[in-house]
């Protein structure tokens, strides 16, 4: 049962990764940026997917299952960074975060 | 009707996703990420990766954005004044963000499959698709990413250790 196009799935999954690139480049939260960051990936692995679904093989698949423990692992490491930073400047805006500037 | 369901859930996680980059309120994002991934997780079933489908919930829209909530919570983030962006940033990120249109819109134009997909039940279907490629041929990999899971923790407990003494 399958009637989009592998085009349709592309486009959605390019969407998404364009809005998440967005969202990197215009928000100042470091949360929302790794959210977006978060966006991105997943985007990616929507791709994955739907050329393995169109092309008939497992690669993209086991890939896609790969890369979501790896996302949990990045999360996990990225949100300690941020708890992390956050204890030490009371902020977490990317603004503020300028130590290896100048 | 199957058109009908992609584009219900296509446009669903499309609508999310700019939400996650228009809420002003973190909280609200990471709601908005939770929906995106309920969207893509459909997504998934319509392409017949069920096993896909369940992890993506289980593991980001259960435990990644839970993890979001509360660190959000936690840190109680006030946005405050943000200066005005430099001439130099809001150009490179226009260049930037042109780039990426026309490198995804060639992606998506000419994105060719020499045959038409297999007819029949998907490969990614199955379980047992899963379990006999993650046990022989993708053996390694899994051990390596037990392995990466270990070292986050340790890593995350270190991280997150309060510093004696302020040194």
């Amino acid at each position: 049962m399958i009637t989009a196009t592998l085009n349709a799935y592309l486009a959605i999954s390019a969407l998404l990764f364009a809005i998440g690139f967005l969202g990197v480049l215009v928000r100042r939260d470091t949360l929302i940026i790794f959210m977006c960051l978060e966006l991105m990936l997943v985007a990616s692995t929507l791709a994955l997917v739907a050329f393995s679904r169109f092309n008939g093989t497992m690669d993209g698949n086991v890939f896609v299952f790969f890369i979501l423990t790896v996302a949990a692992a990045e999360v996990a490491v990225g949100l300690a960074i941020i708890v992390a930073f956050f204890r030490k400047r009371q902020t977490v805006q990317v603004d503020h975060i300028d130590a290896l500037k100048n | 009707m199957a058109n009908f369901v992609f584009l219900f859930f296509a446009s669903f996680t499309v609508i999310c996703a700019a939400g996650i980059v228009l809420n002003r309120n973190a909280v609200n994002a990471a709601m908005c990420l939770l929906l995106c991934l309920v969207g893509v997780a459909g997504l998934f079933v319509r392409l017949d990766a069920f096993l896909l489908a369940f992890l993506l919930l289980l593991v980001y829209a259960g435990a990644v954005v839970a993890l979001f909530l509360f660190i959000v919570m936690l840190l109680d983030t006030k946005g405050g004044t943000t200066p005005a962006r430099s001439a130099v940033a809001k150009a490179a990120s226009l260049g930037a963000g042109a780039l990426l249109v026309a490198g995804l819109a060639s992606f998506t134009l000419k994105g060719r499959l020499a045959a038409p997909p297999p007819a029949g039940p998907a490969v990614g279907a199955s379980l047992k698709a899963y379990a006999y490629e993650l046990f022989t041929l993708y053996l390694l990999p899994v051990e390596v990413v037990g392995f990466i899971l270990l070292i986050t923790m340790i890593g995350v407990i270190v991280l997150s250790r309060k510093e004696a003494g302020g040194a």
